[in-house]
């Protein structure tokens, strides 16, 4: 490890970094645009080509801004808060490969930060942490909505977490690794080979009960509509923000949008093989285009969260728990199993075995199936449908 | 050994210097005109009695029970991640005994779902 390789590492960081804050200013005014094209409005088009530069006025104005913090908050907490949140939503992308790997004088350099063993569960951590902030700000401000929201979110968020740990717990078993390179590597290997078109064997085509389990929670993860119960701005106002302005506003501003595009990435990376993609052309082209494959992969996820939006109406809160306790738990944990089980039945069991298995199992389903009219509980002959009962108050003659 | 943080610990450094100055710069630039009204608590145009600190209030008892049910089910995914892993080596045996273990868990989720532990009112 000499100087040249700290100099890589520091470009490396500083290019995801820059790649993810550009990203997010892009994704709030693209979000803004395509909502505004599904409502047939004109949305933000002054600043810049096609108002590109919105979000930077934007951003600036509220650096401008007086801050008003009410008089009974916690300061040191209420001043933590943001800084938590932006804080580990900017460190949260450091496991993923956002592009190839290619020579810089005589050196690898591969476009990711940190590719630890332990990978994915990084991703996990961090966004365990980002429940601090909401937490946080929500208790620290000393008013009713902030804390009625925080606790709200902070449910919210815990519970959907179990699914989503769950459903990466299962692309592990089948990926044998936690590393996010070796996820991307393995799904390079072709599946079958189409003509000269080898199709790649992506996991959310073996994974794809998986895949919507962790599609789902990461758009209640994010708090993005039809889930952002959040900021149900009906009811709570603006939710654990509702007592933050200027920059610390900006600060949970930035921290959900910029996971939002976390997730997408993640999505890209464990189901969707990551920035790989067919290599053509002369040296410079090869070294671009898995990072061009990247973007675009996230760019149709990000599109599709903001579809959401535009589509669907927020859910009711006892809804939005029975999905994540009542449906989406029950059906990871058993996904788990399955995915266990194939993957146990494959690699340490013959052909000869697997065979035999199958041969009971179909025949135990077969006797199930016959012996099922049998085993049902027969319906009770003397039950009649009750009689309306007579209205108590006088009703109009018909 | 610990040059295999370096990395992430160059992103957290960026990250925290970029989020802490933003917060200094910006705490610089403002204007600062407090009066009361503006320092209130924000409650949709009722004035906030200052009696009442929001902190001491109660919660609905439904928070807890999820709080508590998480704990219980995410320590069981911290004990499937290693489980996840090593899954190919360990073969029928880790198989069988993981899934015990999951369906002992399913069977307590079964019970509580019938108690109305996760119905929400």
């Amino acid at each position: 490890m000499d100087l040249v390789d700290v100099a890589i590492t520091f470009a490396v960081a500083l290019g995801a970094f820059a790649l993810w804050l550009v990203g997010t200013a892009l994704l709030i005014w693209g979000e803004r645009r395509v909502i505004a094209l599904m409502q047939t409005r004109v949305g933000p088009n002054r600043l810049g080509p096609f108002g590109l530069l919105q979000t930077v006025a934007d951003g600036a104005k509220l650096f401008f801004k007086e801050d008003i913090a009410p008089r009974n908050i916690d300061r040191f907490v209420y001043l933590g808060a943001p800084f938590v949140s932006a804080t580990v939503a900017l460190v949260t992308f450091a496991v993923i490969p956002y592009g190839g790997t290619f020579q810089v004088s005589g050196r690898e350099v591969t476009l990711q930060v940190w590719d630890p063993n332990i990978g994915m569960l990084w991703i996990l951590a961090m966004s365990s942490l980002g429940v601090y902030g909401i937490f946080l700000a929500g208790w620290s401000s000393g008013s009713k909505y902030p804390l009625l929201g925080g606790v709200r979110s902070s449910a919210q968020l815990i519970s959907y977490e179990l699914a989503m740990g769950l459903s990466l717990a299962a692309v592990f078993i089948y990926a044998g690794t936690l590393q996010a390179s070796q996820i991307v590597a393995n799904q390079q290997i072709p599946l079958f080979e189409l003509g000269p078109i080898a199709v790649p064997a992506w996991h959310v085509v073996p994974m794809l009960p998986a895949f919507v389990i962790f599609f789902l929670t990461s758009v209640a993860e994010t708090q993005r509509p039809p889930f952002d119960l959040p900021e149900a701005e009906g009811e709570l106002v603006a939710g654990f923000h509702t007592e933050y302005s200027g920059a610390k506003f900006a600060m949970f501003f930035l921290a959900e949008f910029m996971n939002v595009i976390t997730f997408s990435a993640v999505m890209v990376t464990l189901f969707f093989g990551g920035p790989s993609g067919p290599l053509f052309g002369p040296g410079w082209l090869q070294a671009l285009l898995p990072t061009v494959y990247f973007i675009a992969k996230v760019g149709i996820f990000l599109f599709v969260f903001i579809w959401l939006r535009g589509t669907l109406p927020r859910m009711r809160y006892d809804r939005l728990m029975d999905l994540g306790w009542k449906v989406l738990l029950p059906l990871g944990l058993f996904w788990v199993l399955a995915t266990g089980f194939a993957v146990v039945l494959r690699t340490s069991t013959d052909q000869g075995t697997v065979l035999r298995i199958a041969g009971v199992g179909a025949g135990v389903a077969l006797l199930l199936y016959l012996a099922a009219p049998l085993l049902a509980r027969r319906p009770r002959r003397d039950t009649q449908p009750e009689p309306e009962p007579e209205p108590k108050f006088p009703t109009p003659s018909r | 050994m610990l040059a295999e943080y370096l990395p992430l610990a160059v992103l957290a450094a960026i990250a925290v210097a970029f989020v802490g100055l933003s917060l200094a710069v910006s705490s610089r630039l403002g204007p600062s005109r407090p009066n009361p009204a503006k320092r209130a608590a924000y409650e949709s145009g009722i004035i906030p009695d200052p009696a009442t600190d929001v902190r001491g209030s109660r919660f609905p008892v439904k928070f807890y029970i999820v709080a508590m049910l998480f704990i219980i089910f995410d320590v069981e995914a911290v004990f499937l991640y290693p489980w996840a892993v090593t899954l190919r080596d360990l073969g029928w045996y880790g198989f069988g005994v993981m899934a015990v273990f999951i369906i002992l868990l399913l069977e307590s989720y079964y019970y509580v779902l019938r108690k109305g532990g996760l119905e929400w009112d």
